[in-house]
């Protein structure tokens, strides 16, 4: 058991909390105000939106399959919510109207992908543009603001302590997207599928109906997502969250996730979100604009590959040098 | 029907339809909005495609390859501004430096890709999600978020879009236009009949057996990436001369527009199959869609869904239907093979 731990540590998830490490002491030296409850709250907040998607993103990843639609459907749930409300509807069931949105969005991919047999990245793809265009029809080149208070407090303001929803939902989906992928059974078939799809399908796995569940999931998290995001932001564009899906698959991707499904875990995912905030954070503090913070996680989303790429073709050239 | 099946690949059928849904789409639009057929339209159409058509040639080489270019929207953005920006500070240069400049700046950045792809062994989504950030971020730092303008450009490269290279039958084909033709149909013969080119599609469809066979698998995925970062500085001229106001916003989510021509052209994203030609018609198709739903008095919201909805038949017709055709003509291969050496019995 503790040796198991220690291989882990040696590992991926090793390198993740070393680079952790260092990044927290730098900013503690860096900025007085760096570990202040204020702070820490503020840096989940910024980012909280992606970093629930991710979550999700990572199960359909470790399958096989990739959702480029998620900050679309993101977009359209805010959208729909925004046109309800606006048309007279009473909020708590234009919200509703929203996450039923994100069920038919993920019935929809769903069905092409598992049912029909369609390469996810293209659904997915046609699916970014589309949904991206029912946001677009419904509230156009306005903003829809003026909610009641209640539902921006929602967003803004801690609920538990200084926690807010998001922030404690982000906190129940990991607990138990963790317990589903490392404990149950469900989880155990995300990976056999990602890993061989046709031995999965042979030994009798109901491959449709765990690719489907999580196309749906997917698609469900990120409509609530998109919610939780216009209650922060207390205003709705048709442009809202575009664009965040490749920031939410760099999430994934360093936390070792590899892109051909099969492997990586919860535990390095968690890890890659608290790298990426507190390097954002930090270089926020430092006066680093954003468009350098971006290159520099890019610049990491590379490295994370390529270093271990690199160790092992010199271990290799070492060890043949020796015998 | 035997002899059909011998001069037709699917392929070709599947361009076939591309090409009549366009010309179906025209038919519509034309009965739907006035003075639809004049030159204006065809130009409006050909120059918002031209770009996308560049690239997206690029893109379908790195798809063939089994690999996806997400970078390209940086590599347009990065070689509109260096060009546009040199070009600004000496006027007098002969017209062909901004153009090398930004060929040049795009296949080093392409090369970049390519040799960690192919020699580091990194996944070519991960790759290039991380350079379209970089070079994204490389190109704000290097600018100071300065614009280049239109009116600090030289008269030629200003004048450039609007210059016809010859008029047929009304329709004035302008100068930057044809290059974009040009170049597909230089690739579409390249990747047609020259080996060096077909090894794209051997990588593609089978990368152990390309590899077992011998074919040097890692210069040819270096060669895609570089092309396509060539193709995409190219594009960044194009951008520059056409737009005139460069901003470091220029290109920004290109790369998704390119990878849904591509798609709807027919281009598997798996590797293997697809033709330029194919890339173009679905870049016009797109483009066709686009500006005509722009002239249409509805709501010009509905560009994004009905997009969205053409790349899902695109690639749901593409499964469904083409993997039936393939099929038909393999086994029409394999019962003339059969009927060509029946009494030997030895395998062909």
């Amino acid at each position: 058991m503790i040796a198991a731990a220690f291989a882990r540590l040696r590992g991926w998830e090793g390198l993740l909390l070393a680079l952790l490490v260092v990044i927290v002491v730098v900013n503690m030296a860096h900025s007085p105000y760096y570990l202040g409850v204020g702070n820490i709250i503020n840096l989940f907040q910024l980012e909280i939106e992606k970093i629930i998607v991710a979550l999700m993103m990572t199960l359909i990843i470790i399958n096989g399959e990739i959702d480029l639609s998620v900050a679309s459907v993101m977009g359209m749930s805010a959208c729909v919510m925004a046109w309800s409300f606006r048309a007279g509807v009473p909020l708590p069931w234009a919200m509703l109207a929203a996450m039923a949105s994100g069920v038919a969005a993920g019935l929809i991919n769903g069905f092409w992908i598992a049912y029909v047999g369609l390469p996810s990245l293209a659904v997915t793809l046609a699916g970014l543009i589309g949904y991206r265009g029912v946001a677009r029809i419904l509230v156009q080149d306005r903003a829809i603001g003026d909610y009641p208070g209640w539902f921006n407090a929602l967003g803004q303001q801690g609920l538990v302590g200084p926690l807010t929803l998001s922030i404690i939902i982000f906190l129940a989906m990991f607990a138990v997207l963790g317990l589903v992928l490392h404990g149950a059974a469900l989880g155990r078939l995300v990976y056999v599928i990602g890993n061989n799809l046709q031995a999965a399908r042979y030994s009798g796995v109901r491959v449709r109906r765990v690719k489907m569940t999580l196309f749906v999931a997917s698609a469900v998290v990120a409509a609530l997502a998109g919610l939780l995001y216009a209650a922060r932001l207390g205003s709705v564009r048709g442009d809202m969250a575009q664009g965040f899906e490749l920031d939410i698959i760099t999430i994934v991707l360093l936390g070792g996730v590899s892109i051909f499904g099969g492997s990586g875990n919860l535990l390095g995912v968690g890890l890659s979100i608290l790298v990426i905030l507190n390097l954002r954070n930090g270089m926020g503090l430092a006066d680093i604009t954003g468009n350098t913070q971006t290159s520099v996680i890019g610049a990491l989303l590379i490295l994370s590959v390529l270093a271990p790429n690199i160790a092992q073709a010199i271990h290799i050239r070492w060890k043949g040098r020796e015998t | 029907m035997t002899w059909l099946r011998r001069r037709i690949r699917p392929e070709q059928i599947r361009e076939f339809s591309l090409l009549l849904l366009i010309v179906v789409a025209v038919l519509i639009f034309g009965s739907a909005i006035d003075n639809y057929y004049t030159s204006r339209t065809f130009n409006r159409i050909a120059s918002s495609v031209m770009i996308i058509t560049v690239v997206a040639v690029g893109q379908t080489l790195v798809v063939l390859t089994r690999n996806i270019d997400l970078s390209v929207g940086s590599i347009v953005g990065c070689t509109a501004y260096v060009a546009g920006v040199r070009i600004a500070a000496d006027n007098g240069l002969p017209a062909i430096v901004p153009v090398l400049i930004a060929v040049a700046l795009g296949a080093a950045m392409g090369a970049i890709n390519g040799v960690l792809v192919a020699w580091g062994r990194v996944p070519s989504i991960i790759v290039t999600l991380g350079t379209l950030a970089i070079f994204r971020g490389l190109l704000v730092d290097y600018s100071g978020a300065r614009t280049v303008t239109t009116d600090s450009l030289p008269p030629w490269l200003v004048d450039l879009p609007r210059l016809d290279l010859f008029t047929l039958a009304g329709l004035h084909v302008k100068v930057m236009v044809a290059l974009a033709l040009a170049i597909v149909i230089a690739f579409q013969l390249a990747t047609s009949y020259l080996t060096f080119a077909r090894q794209f599609y051997a990588l593609g469809s089978n990368p152990d057996a390309a590899d077992l066979i011998g074919l040097p698998t890692r210069r040819i995925v270096l060669t895609a990436f570089v092309l396509s970062g060539a193709l995409s500085g190219l594009a960044g001229f194009m951008t520059l001369a056409r737009f005139g106001n460069i901003t470091v916003e220029a290109g920004r989510g290109l790369e998704l527009e390119v990878v849904a021509a591509a798609v709807v052209g027919g281009v598997n994203i798996f590797g293997g199959s697809g033709t330029v030609i194919g890339a173009m018609l679905g870049g016009v198709m797109i483009g066709t869609l686009e500006q005509s739903l722009l002239r249409l008095q509805i709501n010009e919201f509905w560009r994004d869904a009905v997009m969205g909805l053409l790349i899902l038949l695109a690639v749901a017709s593409d499964a469904v239907i083409l993997k039936r055709l393939r099929a038909l003509w393999a086994r029409a291969d394999l019962e003339m093979i059969a009927r060509s050496a029946p009494r030997t019995g030895e395998a062909p």
